[in-house]
């Protein structure tokens, strides 16, 4: 009557579901040197050898990568690593050199002057780092303008701004012109216009980098919040791996102008690819961003709380173990048992071990990050059992394996 | 010590590096000493003459008097249908503002000089307004107010499009700028001699005068505060499928407003100036008054007609002004 875990769950690699946008061969070349066949002339050259030899600017040096629905997928780079270009190049408001930009199924740079405006009304809503709201209008017609343009009427359109001003918590600011907000509120404004024509995709360039770190969290929080409950692909654009790692489904490093790691956050911590990525993850706390779900490990044996005690005891015995987890049928954790446990169930006569199960330890969950895990798993020395949103056991850490890692990294931030 | 050392190094460096940049003698040296050099053998060899080998002034202006004859004739229906629609034009406003009792223009001016700029400027408005009427001057002013509306109005029915089109082409505005520059600084009797030949004397051919000389800072205007819209703003609006024409009409037009309306502030001021000239062609109101006091050597007239010309700028300008300014502050971010 045992078991163990099967194969541990799948990392939380790449995020599964349709491609919704789909990125091949990009290239964006400003200057003499642009042309259809900067694919070849260009493949071995780095930016500074097409800015010194053919005076022109290498933004795109061969993009590609796929984002599938759902997710939120975080381009990150410094200034000049092109990624403002890619974004304005995924609706074409810079055309791309060469490449393909595929949005559910069709490629956008194949389409008409016509075809694309409607692509940029019905596919996509776009937020931009300086807000890039019209001055001369209400908050409420900002919000309405990508209705306004696609010809809705104007009181459906001002129903349907009011109710996403309401969303973002700006009920009351309609008829104020943004001139007359905060920068946190004007981005709230520019969130809510662009989700006003519910789109699939949003486009985000920066959105909070010009705002105040507390508003920027916040921010982060509320756009966090709105994901959950909309599900939409976001391609969000930043320069902060802090943000990338704490809002992003999947990161792309940038490097001028070229991708140079593409990964989840944990894997990109864990794995950055050279030593420009790597320098980034400097910056960025590894235990803040790792999951438990990823360094977990297998449980080994598993008991049932319909197992006997001489079962338990006997089975505890013979892998030599001191303690096992106990779960259910449907593999929800139920607690832990020892060897004593065991042994007085046993005395006790040969029922099963249902009440001798103790939950010593309360479970930590497998999306947590190292930090918050270890603070919930500080008084439990040895195994702490790992159990995911539905509260079924999924793994074990050991507490001393959390605490290093946090630990460490703290001596090596005060060592530095 | 050592850093006084270094410092003495580092501007001895700097010495020698400014140095080293003038090494060759300056451009003026060599300019001044060369054209000495050739003041004195020119001198000395070709004497003191001012003629020159060639004329070519009677061909070319022939053919431009030839040219201007044959438009005029060729073209002539089509003047004769144009000058008759501004004339229309300008005969009903003139009689709407030669209709109106004086009071209820004095009253009126008042009203918006107090909506727009305050109370001060008001009460002066209308004060301005009054001692012209007294002055006699009356009907000159109404005609005068006539002339500028509609050189006005069809300044910014042209210049707008113009400012707009060489907002969008670089090229285009690369080939308007020097016609609009020849346009503001071309003696206005130049233009006047063909303008009379198209349209004959009168109010008319004062109005496209006018047009001429006035249109270039709406023009201008246009196009500086179309291009001035912010491109974040642009790109933004962009994105979310605005057409070239939304784009114009809801984002950029609205957002130049106050730009252009600071052109067709100039554009005004340049018309009333305009107004004196205008008056050579037959143009009738102030400007006749001054031209008429000329020739009669009457500075008495020739002032008080002058004063009713600068009472309406002030009044006209301030006002626009204070439109103008008003839209800005509620467009500022």
């Amino acid at each position: 009557m045992n078991q163990t875990t099967e194969d541990l769950p799948e990392l939380p690699t790449s995020a599964n579901g349709e491609v919704r946008v789909s990125v091949r061969g990009l290239w964006k070349v400003f200057g003499p040197a642009a042309g259809p066949d900067v694919g070849e002339t260009l493949e071995d050259k780095t930016k500074d050898q097409v800015q010194d030899e053919m005076d022109s600017v290498l933004a795109l040096h061969d993009v590609s990568f796929d984002v599938h629905q759902g997710e939120t997928f975080v381009v990150m780079g410094l200034s000049g690593s092109g990624k403002s270009t890619l974004v304005r190049c995924l609706i074409r408001l810079i055309e791309p050199t060469v490449g393909e930009v595929v949005i559910d199924g069709e490629d956008i740079l194949s389409y008409t002057e016509e075809e694309l405006t409607q692509a940029r009304r019905q596919k996509t809503g776009m937020v931009f780092q300086y807000f890039g709201l019209l001055p001369h209008r209400t908050v409420i017609d900002n919000v309405a303008w990508g209705l306004e343009v696609q010809g809705v009427p104007r009181d459906d359109r001002r129903e349907r701004a009011a109710e996403l001003l309401r969303i973002v918590g700006l009920d009351g600011w309609e008829d104020y012109r943004p001139a007359a907000l905060s920068g946190g509120m004007q981005q709230r404004v520019g969130l809510a216009r662009a989700l006003a024509c519910d789109p699939e995709i949003l486009l985000m360039d920066e959105p909070f980098s010009a705002l105040d770190p507390l508003i920027r969290r916040d921010m982060q929080n509320e756009l966090m919040r709105l994901q959950e409950q909309m599900h939409k692909t976001i391609i969000f654009i930043t320069h902060d791996l802090a943000e990338a790692t704490k809002i992003g489904s999947r990161i792309a490093i940038m490097r001028d102008g070229a991708i140079v790691q593409i990964g989840t956050p944990e894997e990109i911590m864990a794995n950055p690819a050279d030593d420009y990525v790597a320098d980034f993850t400097r910056d960025v706390r590894t235990s803040s961003v790792v999951t438990v779900g990823y360094v977990m490990e297998r449980c080994g044996v598993l008991l049932k709380p319909t197992t006997t005690s001489r079962d338990a005891l006997a089975q505890l015995e013979s892998d030599g173990v001191d303690a096992a987890f106990v779960v259910a049928e449907d593999g929800a954790y139920r607690g832990e048992i020892c060897r004593e446990e065991a042994r007085n169930a046993a005395a006790n006569g040969n029922g099963t071990i249902e009440h001798a199960v103790s939950r010593r330890c309360e479970p930590v969950l497998a999306s947590q990050c190292l930090e918050d895990a270890l603070s919930k798993a500080w008084p439990y020395e040895g195994k702490v059992p790992v159990v995911d949103d539905e509260e079924r056991l999924v793994g074990m850490v050991e507490r001393d394996v959390l605490a290093e890692a946090v630990f460490s990294e703290e001596r090596e931030e005060d060592g530095a | 010590m050592a850093v006084t050392t270094r410092l003495k190094e580092r501007t001895d460096e700097i010495r020698e590096a400014t140095r080293s940049g003038l090494g060759a003698p300056p451009r003026a040296v060599i300019g001044l000493a060369g054209f000495v050099a050739f003041f004195i053998v020119m001198v000395v060899v070709w004497g003191p003459r001012t003629e020159f080998p060639l004329d070519w002034s009677r061909g070319i202006s022939r053919q431009i008097n030839e040219g201007v004859e044959t438009i005029t004739v060729v073209w002539g229906p089509a003047f004769d249908l144009v000058s008759d629609a501004v004339l229309r034009f300008l005969l009903l406003i003139e009689t709407a503002f030669l209709w109106t009792p004086w009071p209820v223009v004095v009253v009126g001016v008042a009203i918006i000089a107090w909506i727009t700029v305050g109370w001060k400027f008001s009460v002066f408005g209308a004060l301005a307004l009054l001692t012209t009427g007294l002055f006699g001057l009356w009907d000159s002013a109404m005609e005068t107010m006539a002339l500028i509306v509609v050189s006005v109005f069809l300044s910014i029915v042209v210049g707008i499009p113009f400012g707009v089109l060489a907002a969008r082409s670089n090229t285009f505005d690369a080939l308007l700028k020097p016609l609009l520059d020849g346009m503001q600084t071309m003696p206005s009797f130049v233009y006047l001699v063909p303008v009379v030949m198209f349209f004959g004397i009168g109010n008319v051919p004062a109005v496209f005068a006018t047009i001429i000389y006035a249109a270039p800072p709406t023009i201008r205007f246009t196009s500086l505060g179309i291009r001035e819209v912010s491109p974040q703003v642009v790109e933004a609006a962009r994105s979310f499928g605005t057409t070239p024409r939304q784009l114009l009409l809801k984002v950029q037009l609205p957002m130049a407003l106050p730009t252009i309306m600071a052109g067709i502030n100039q554009t005004t001021m340049m018309a009333l100036a305009m107004m004196v000239i205008a008056s050579l062609v037959g143009a009738g109101g102030l400007g006749e008054e001054v031209q008429r006091a000329l020739s009669r050597a009457r500075p008495g007239e020739a002032l008080l007609g002058g004063l009713g010309i600068v009472f309406l700028a002030i009044i006209i300008d301030r006002i626009t002004q204070a439109w103008a300014k008003s839209r800005q502050e509620a467009l500022r971010m």
